[in-house]
């Protein structure tokens, strides 16, 4: 039977290394499936997170061959087997155990987002086309691998300014929702550090639900700050009415 | 010997963050209950985050005839008799409000021209009933609910697995629980709990289950005296996918019939029309599953051992626009594209019928203060749950064992904690450490998987599954002497030696009651006893802990009102 090998990070917050293992190969296997291999026969206390093992519930992020992926998705056959396969944990969170990380910061980001509000008087009668609109947004599974790829949050840790394109999607999904009430643009402006994204799309390559991140949540939630925030006809509206 | 454990107090505490946990948590807090949630995974990983096909509820937007009266009878005639007649006209009452509100809160569901909430067909249910994003309905319904959970301030406790269920003279004290991450210990203190941990699913080896579902709930409930109940029904969802192996067992919506999918066997034949000419691929789970399973059996299966579902007969837009992940999960894992040719499945096990007794009315089981929801609580479905009706469940019953548990919470004193049943959780908990043996917990699980997918199965005997007990009191043996490497650090090894306790647990009262049900009924299959048996129609299977082992007894199921019985004889 056909072998690979995975390099897989064991280690904790103190540091650690990269460790060999051999894995037999199945048709359609996914880096997953060798991992669970690696869990079951070879080393009982690797650290993983997962679930579904379908590609909906985002746990088992991880960067593979440099690249950061949902191991669930990523097929052993799609990688080069001549070489080691390197798995390892997402660079832009604190780690606490092999591939496994901490990370809370994004929950506790998501604590700032006001919920949906319903216009007053709403009917509740909505077209599908306004529903096809926002659907992309909420396909989002919160594996966090936008936030992981993110230079902002990766290279320049502005966790403390910076709610990441993770979180821009949602507001996108709430503000967009036909029915919502609810404006997030001060909170985008100056909470959530909009204006640090130079728009990169790095997240919109990496997000495995095919959101198109910096194109169609992003862009359009800096119009929507630039046009409440720096608009000099707004302004000047403003100064004349004492705002 | 146990300073060495963190505590925490809320009036009610929940175990378990899926839909049911957390619709049970806003009731709570709406209540004026101080709540805690505590769950396995992260926050919006749980099962329901899985659920593709929709929520049933007689909204009529779609069917216009249709109205809770229906809903009731087809969750009735679907459950073959055997559920909670009140559960399910609760149920079947209460499911539009609950979706309602779920769109209140910020949910958005297809539409209708009309600009209403869109429903499709789905098997078992007279009219189009499932209310529906795409097929991704259960990660909208999760989000909803998370985002709402933190908006109104609940208080999440994220990989933390509960172990015990303290009690004070018989009623909930509190709970005894670890974090995954750091190993370290934490105990709850609590007046009500709500078990809301789901199914049973990861006992067998071809499964759409994820490795939470482990049956900690139930067998935390029967370890603490409740009462579980019909554990024999366990449902074998009719289309996994089967190829390549690495997927074997993941879920192939029933949305994908729905949309009208159609079965075939390697002959190409419709193999339905044999089975349930009547309602063909729209038939309920057990009957799909059992066709598929038998067709295979008879050597029509396709090259994998399934059959093929074929929905490319429909323009490739449309397929792509309502089924998106199942187009997404085939091209990707299978290199399958489902607009163009057909795909390959077969049954893989889906969800468990039975589970927790409860009352109808507060979701409160035979231990006072101890409340169930959702999966892990039997009696709603009956003999065989219908597509749909679980997230239905999940919001009607969820939201009533909120309400209930904040009630009893205001209403009971606090309990007192009693330090040798902490002492001794703790203990079992670290056993493993000590353990030297060879035996590994990975090694246990997998026969344990094999034993159940092979003896206690889709159509069972009462040789296999005599024989499944004995096998499954060596496997308990085995698992006593599991051993664990590493430091209590975010230890799978570890973790799993906890849940397979569970698994072993709930196993053994599913073998059990099959081996008791001497008929066929829903998704129980008895080879030696092929029919239907109208005693058995009145009789329940009842799972307790007596002198420390597992004792089975049967208890009769409870008369319906006339009313009801003459909206189920109606057509």
């Amino acid at each position: 039977m056909a072998e690979a090998t995975l390099r897989v990070f064991r280690g904790d917050s103190n540091g650690g290394q990269t460790v060999d293992y051999r894995v037999p190969i199945a048709p359609g296997m996914v880096v997953l499936d060798a991992l669970h291999h690696i869990q079951g026969h070879l080393a009982p206390d690797l650290a993983v997170r997962w679930n579904c093992k379908a590609g909906k519930c985002g746990s088992c992020s991880a960067e593979v061959n440099g690249r950061p992926r949902l191991t669930c998705k990523t097929r052993m056959d799609d990688l080069p087997q001549d070489q080691p396969i390197t798995v390892l944990p997402m660079k832009s969170f604190p780690r606490i155990k092999d591939l496994v990380t901490d990370v809370s910061w994004n929950y506790r980001v998501n604590r700032k987002i006001p919920a949906f509000e319903p216009r007053p008087g709403t009917d509740w009668k909505i077209s599908q086309l306004d529903v096809d609109r926002v659907q992309e947004f909420r396909k989002c599974i919160e594996c966090f691998l936008c936030q992981d790829v993110c230079h902002v949050l990766r290279e320049h840790d502005q966790k403390e300014k910076f709610g990441g394109p993770r979180f821009f999607v949602r507001i996108a999904g709430l503000e967009m929702h036909p029915l919502d009430g609810r404006n997030r643009n001060a909170l985008l402006k100056d909470e959530l550090g909009l204006g640090l994204c130079n728009i990169t799309k790095c997240c919109t390559e990496v997000c495995p639900e095919e959101i198109r991140i910096t194109d169609n949540a992003i862009i359009p939630l800096k119009e929507r700050v630039v046009d409440e925030f720096y608009d000099p006809l707004t302004r000047m509206f403003r100064r004349i009415r004492g705002k | 010997m146990t300073a060495n454990y963190e505590t925490r107090e809320h009036d009610v505490l929940i175990i378990g963050a899926g839909g049911a946990g957390l619709r049970a948590s806003l009731e709570a807090l709406a209540q004026g209950a101080s709540v805690g949630v505590v769950c396995k995974s992260l926050l919006g990983k749980a099962h329901t985050v899985m659920a593709e096909g929709g929520i049933a509820a007689a909204m009529a937007n779609v069917d216009t005839a249709d109205d809770w009266k229906t809903h009731f009878r087809d969750t009735m005639r679907g459950g073959k008799f055997l559920n909670n007649w009140r559960m399910a006209q609760l149920h079947a009452l209460e499911s539009p409000d609950r979706v309602r509100e779920l769109e209140q809160w910020g949910a958005l569901f297809d539409r209708t021209e009309k600009g209403d909430i869109l429903q499709r067909a789905f098997g078992g249910h007279t009219f189009k009933r499932l209310c529906h994003v795409g097929d991704r309905t259960g990660l909208e319904m999760i989000r909803t609910l998370q985002d709402r959970g933190v908006q109104q301030g609940i208080d999440v406790y994220m990989e933390c697995t509960v172990t015990r269920l303290l009690t004070d003279s018989g009623r909930i004290a509190g709970a005894f629980a670890y974090w995954r991450e750091t190993g370290r210990l934490i105990v709850f203190k609590a007046k009500s709990i709500v078990i809301a941990t789901g199914g049973i699913g990861k006992a067998w080896r071809v499964t759409s289950n994820s490795w939470e579902y482990t049956g900690d709930g139930m067998a935390l409930a029967y370890e603490a005296g409740a009462e579980l109940m019909d554990m024999e029904f366990v449902q074998f969802h009719p289309t996994g996918m089967v190829w390549p192996p690495g997927v074997q067992g993941i879920l192939v919506t029933e949305a994908v019939r729905g949309e009208g999918g159609i079965l075939r066997n390697k002959l190409g034949e419709r193999f339905m029309e044999k089975y349930d000419p009547k309602r063909m691929e729209l038939s309920t789970r057990d009957v799909v599953a059992r066709s598929i399973y038998t067709e295979v059996k008879e050597g029509r299966g396709t090259e994998h051992g399934g059959a093929y579902l074929d929905i490319s007969q429909k323009p490739a837009e449309y397929v792509k626009k309502k089924l998106p992940s199942m187009y997404h999960q085939f091209k990707e894992l299978a290199d399958v594209d489902i607009t163009k040719g057909p795909m390959e499945v077969g049954p893989t096990c889906h969800y468990v019928m039975g589970g927790i007794r409860v009352d109808a009315e507060t979701a409160e089981s035979t231990v006072p203060g101890l409340f169930a929801a959702g999966e892990a609580a039997a009696g709603l479905h009956g003999a065989n749950r219908l597509g749909g009706n679980s997230l239905s469940d999940l919001l009607v019953f969820g939201r009533r064992a909120g309400l209930a548990a904040a009630q009893h919470a205001k209403r009971v004193s606090a309990p007192s904690m009693d330090n040798s049943q902490i002492e001794s959780a703790e203990k079992e908990l670290l056993a493993p450490f000590s353990n030297s043996g060879t035996e590994s917990p990975y090694a246990v699980h997998r026969d344990l998987q094999e034993l159940m997918q092979n003896l206690v199965g889709i159509f069972r005997t009462e040789a296999d599954l005599g024989k499944a007990l004995v096998e499954l009191e060596k496997l308990r043996a085995r698992a006593a002497k599991a051993g664990v490497e590493g430091s209590r650090l975010f230890n799978p090894g570890w973790h799993l030696s906890y849940d397979l306790k569970s698994m072993l647990t709930v196993s053994e009262a599913v073998a059990q009651s099959a081996l008791a049900r001497t008929e066929s009924r829903g998704a129980h299959s008895r080879i030696d006893f092929p029919k239907l048996d109208p005693l058995w129609e009145k009789k329940h299977n009842i799972i307790v802990k007596e002198a420390g082992a597992m004792k089975r007894r049967e208890s009769p199921v409870e008369e319906m009102p006339g009313e009801l019985q003459q909206i189920l004889a109606a057509d």
